[in-house]
């Protein structure tokens, strides 16, 4: 069944079948007796790109466009290393970076598959360009 | 000029007593200031507030709120880039402020239609049409537009020990007391593990499905979320000027994308704003607090935030020396809610030493409701409180909760029994005793158990050694000691529901349902937010009502008492008195009679102040047998009210003196030939009355009958004793009136009592 966003969320209750972990387990195995046998182990603990993006698809149809494309970038980001996350953030800090700091930032993320965040981040780049935000 | 008036002109003031005493009060700790714009020291509607104004030329915009394409800074640039639909803004710009602020308050226009306007108001027009509401428009507009169709509370639990025992506590009491969210935070950063380990057992002891988050460093935070230690945030703070958002290290895209990274890993973001802030940071560019808070709020929206802390939150006590400063708080928080998110609506920070000036400025978010009525609750003493916060504190609980019982309002918290806390604070200090050894942390000792069970404050807390509880925090974080890790700690030391509840936060996370506008989680694990369970009042009879079982849980305080059963106390068993035979009027000059009321001694047996039927005859009998007069006591059975009951004891008396005395205590001099209603003496403060009080009314009594000069029975005066007895005064007059025979004649009666004994 495909999935439809005006009246499958909350997905965790309405459409279990259409959420697993990042290694493919099914929501229904995240138990207990999972952690016990050590099946389920905590970095498997965290929703996949697919389901942010429906979350997402969510957001959009119930007329959030800001939420929906936040949690399309938070789809991007899953994907992303934790510890490149905190870097990218202190690189969009007022003064911190250069615009060709920016830009390169902005190029990883397009390696990372991030096309979204990688266009956020330019966009920032201009504005901190024209508002004296950026490093020489 | 009259002579007066040149006197009082040219005399200095004179120093009043009653203005000495209000100065003396708690309120006047406090500095009230008159509007400064320049320094941003206006609440609303600022002068220099710019008009509200979008052009849009080919599809683009070109000046915004008084400022051309090239003068705009990164928060205009933002809104332009990120928050207004364009499609709707020239709709929405073209309609008057006065239209727009009419429909905020017309039950016949849906949310839904405010709201999509909203998404093409810039900040000056969203400002410029909150400051046309008064403050009752502003609830209304606040009860209606709300994202999520029932109110909710979050809760502070903080101790200035960082006892983990106590922290575990304290959240599973905010759990069972229906608090939805807990907020903890570090008074040394490095806590923050244990801190948030804490937390998410008691939480999940208290109540599963409440959600917790820690307030640290972004870095931290991020890493807490990571191994599944907390489930939301709300550290992002954003500000209405260019300069003041630079001085807080951050612009609105590295806010949106640290939100967006936060989500990402399984956290439910809400921002931070509220009035006050840029005029404290000293930036404010001579605007008002609410048109700057507009444009925070803005931002928020922009970034894709699902919510919003607001309503001043830290600087309310700045907002609130200005006039108008109470109404521009509900102001932001409405067009919070108009822009379509949630509002956890402050009420945290403490707004006044006064507890009247605080509870008037909280019924501004407390009568409509807010998707969070408090952006923290202090469960625990405010002094225990290390956000600074308390506003409301572990005190003022029995207050919140008989507010709410008055005005049938739901605040978002629970009346639960002391048996009930006092178990689950156990439990939660249990729990979080076997998780640290289990992990392998500073024991817990079974005192601090007990402490943090039934223990005021961190104060009665045993020390612990600082230095290795950081020390383990550090390893806890160096371990990525997770969620996963604290459900299994549990379940091998025999808390396995806890374990389970944990697990089912776990879960959560990857269906990621909570990051949906204004989501909650039930104790079933439903997940209930904005989408599933919108705010769809449409005026009466419609939305979210506080009625049925949750309407019978919130009366339920413990001390609530039960009125069939309010003054049965005294001895029923023994007899006092005994009916003689109908009474008939007497002769001797020297009798004075004593009428009681048709169920004293009987089916009442004690004054409302708690005296002995049995007593007070007796006490009366032996003031009136000490001057001299012979008491018979009579009751009168026909009517209930003190005056006829004394004036029909007048009729039969030998000297044409009686009195009268009521079940619940209140007593008449009265005389034959006197009107029922007039009387000699009054004794209406049976509250106050002691057996010596009646003693000195049968003196009284006595020396009417016996034509002695009578001084009158000394009374006392207390304002209070309505207040506190009128329910026992109702009850107890409901039983009199019920023991009254109509037309029955009066009868006499033979005190129990012997004379020895009395």
């Amino acid at each position: 069944m495909t999935f439809d966003p005006t009246v499958d969320y909350p997905l965790g209750t309405r459409r279990p079948d259409l959420v697993e972990t990042p290694s493919g387990l099914a929501l229904g195995e995240v138990t207990l007796e999972a952690a016990r046998s050590g099946t389920l182990v905590a970095a498997d603990v965290r929703a996949t790109p697919a389901t942010l993006r429906r979350q997402a698809e969510v957001a959009r149809v119930a007329g959030r466009r800001q939420l929906a494309d936040s949690l399309g970038r938070a789809a991007e980001l899953a994907g992303v290393p934790d510890d490149q996350l905190l870097e990218i953030y202190t690189a969009l800090r007022p003064g911190r970076s250069t615009a060709g700091e920016l830009e390169e930032w902005a190029q990883r993320l397009d390696g990372w598959e991030a096309p979204l965040t990688a266009a956020f981040v330019r966009e920032a780049a201009v504005a901190y360009v024209d508002r004296g935000l950026v490093l020489d | 000029m009259s002579i007066e008036g040149s006197f009082l002109t040219e005399s200095p003031a004179r120093s009043s007593a009653r203005f000495a005493s209000r100065a003396a009060r708690e309120l006047r700790r406090e500095l009230l200031v008159a509007p400064l714009a320049e320094l941003g020291l206006v609440a609303a509607n600022g002068p220099n507030d710019p008009e509200p104004e979008l052009v849009i030329e080919n599809g683009a915009v070109v000046r915004m709120d008084g400022r051309a394409t090239a003068d705009f800074d990164v928060i205009d640039r933002f809104l332009v880039g990120h928050g207004l639909d364009l499609e709707i803004a020239a709709e929405a710009m073209a309609l008057p402020d006065l239209e727009i602020a009419r429909m905020l308050v017309d039950v016949d226009v849906a949310r839904s239609d405010v709201v999509r306007l909203a998404r093409g108001l810039t900040p000056a027009k969203l400002a410029r049409v909150a400051g046309l509401l008064d403050p009752v428009e502003l609830m209304f507009a606040l009860k209606k537009l709300r994202a999520r169709r029932a109110p909710a509370n979050q809760a502070h639990v903080t101790n200035l020990k960082e006892s983990p025992a106590l922290l575990a506590a304290d959240a599973a009491e905010a759990s069972v007391r229906g608090f939805a969210e807990l907020e903890t935070t570090v008074g040394v950063a490095r806590y923050a593990p244990l801190n948030a380990i804490s937390l998410l057992v008691g939480s999940q002891t208290g109540r599963p499905g409440v959600m917790t988050q820690c307030a640290v460093e972004e870095r931290r935070n991020l890493e807490l979320a990571i191994n599944g230690l907390v489930t939301y945030a709300e550290t992002l703070s954003v500000y209405g000027t260019e300069q003041v958002f630079v001085d807080g290290d951050d612009t609105p895209w590295s806010k949106a994308f640290l939100g967006a990274a936060y989500a990402s890993r399984g956290v439910k973001v809400r921002f931070t704003s509220g009035t006050g802030s840029e005029a404290l940071m000293g930036y404010s560019q001579g605007m008002s607090m609410l048109y700057l808070e507009a444009r925070c709020i803005s931002v928020v929206r922009a970034a894709g935030s699902q919510g919003v802390q607001n309503g001043s939150i830290s600087c309310v006590a700045l907002v609130l020396s200005l006039p108008g400063g109470t109404r521009a708080i509900l102001a932001e928080n409405v067009i919070a809610a108009w822009l379509d998110l949630e509002v956890a609506s402050g009420n945290d920070a403490i707004a006044s030493h006064s507890a009247i000036r605080k509870t008037a400025k909280l019924m501004g978010q407390f009568l409509p409701g807010t998707d969070f009525v408090t952006s923290g609750y202090s469960v625990m003493p405010r002094h225990d409180n290390t956000f600074g916060g308390g506003n409301y504190d572990a005190d003022d609980l029995d207050e919140w909760l008989t507010i709410q019982r008055d005005w049938q309002i739901d605040g978002g918290i629970e009346p639960v029994g002391e048996a009930e806390v006092t178990r689950v604070r156990e439990r939660a200090a249990r729990a979080v005793q076997a998780v640290f050894a289990e992990l392998g942390l500073p024991s817990v000792t079974d005192a601090e158990v007990e402490a943090a069970t039934v223990g005021y404050d961190a104060s009665d807390m045993p020390d612990r050694d600082r230095a290795a509880d950081v020390e383990a925090a550090d390893q806890a974080l160096e371990r990525k000691v997770s969620g996963l890790d604290v459900a299994l700690a549990l379940d091998r030391q025999g808390f396995d529901d806890i374990a389970r509840a944990i697990v089912d936060m776990q879960r959560q996370r990857v269906s990621a349902d909570y990051l949906q506008t204004s989501a909650v989680i039930d104790p079933d694990g439903l997940v209930r937010s904005a989408v599933n369970d919108p705010n769809l009042y449409t005026g009466p009879g419609t939305g979210y009502r506080l009625e049925g079982a949750r309407w019978e849980a919130l009366q339920a305080l413990p001390h609530v008492v039960d009125a069939a059963q309010l003054g049965m106390g005294g001895n029923t068993v023994d007899e006092v008195v005994a009916v003689v035979g109908e009474a008939i009027a007497g002769t001797d000059p020297a009798e004075v009679v004593i009428a009681v009321g048709p169920a004293f001694a009987d089916a009442i047996r004690e004054t409302i102040n708690g005296l002995d039927h049995g007593d007070v005859l007796a006490a009366i009998i032996e003031g009136a047998e000490e001057a001299g007069a012979l008491p018979r006591i009579v009751r009168v059975r026909r009517v209930a009210d003190v005056a006829f009951i004394a004036h029909d004891g007048a009729q039969l008396s030998g000297s044409g003196i009686a009195l009268g005395i009521q079940s619940k205590g209140t007593a008449v001099i009265h005389r034959a030939d006197l009107q029922p209603l007039d009387n000699l003496e009054l004794f209406g403060m049976a509250p106050l009355y002691s057996l010596e009080s009646y003693r000195a009314m049968g003196q009284n009594a006595a020396g009417y009958a016996l034509g002695k000069r009578v001084g009158p029975v000394p009374t006392e005066l207390d304002n209070f004793a309505r207040a506190k007895l009128i329910v026992r005064t109702t009850l107890l007059h409901a039983r009199e009136t019920q023991a009254v025979v109509s037309g029955a004649p009066p009868v006499d009666l033979a005190f129990a009592r012997p004379a020895a004994i009395r």
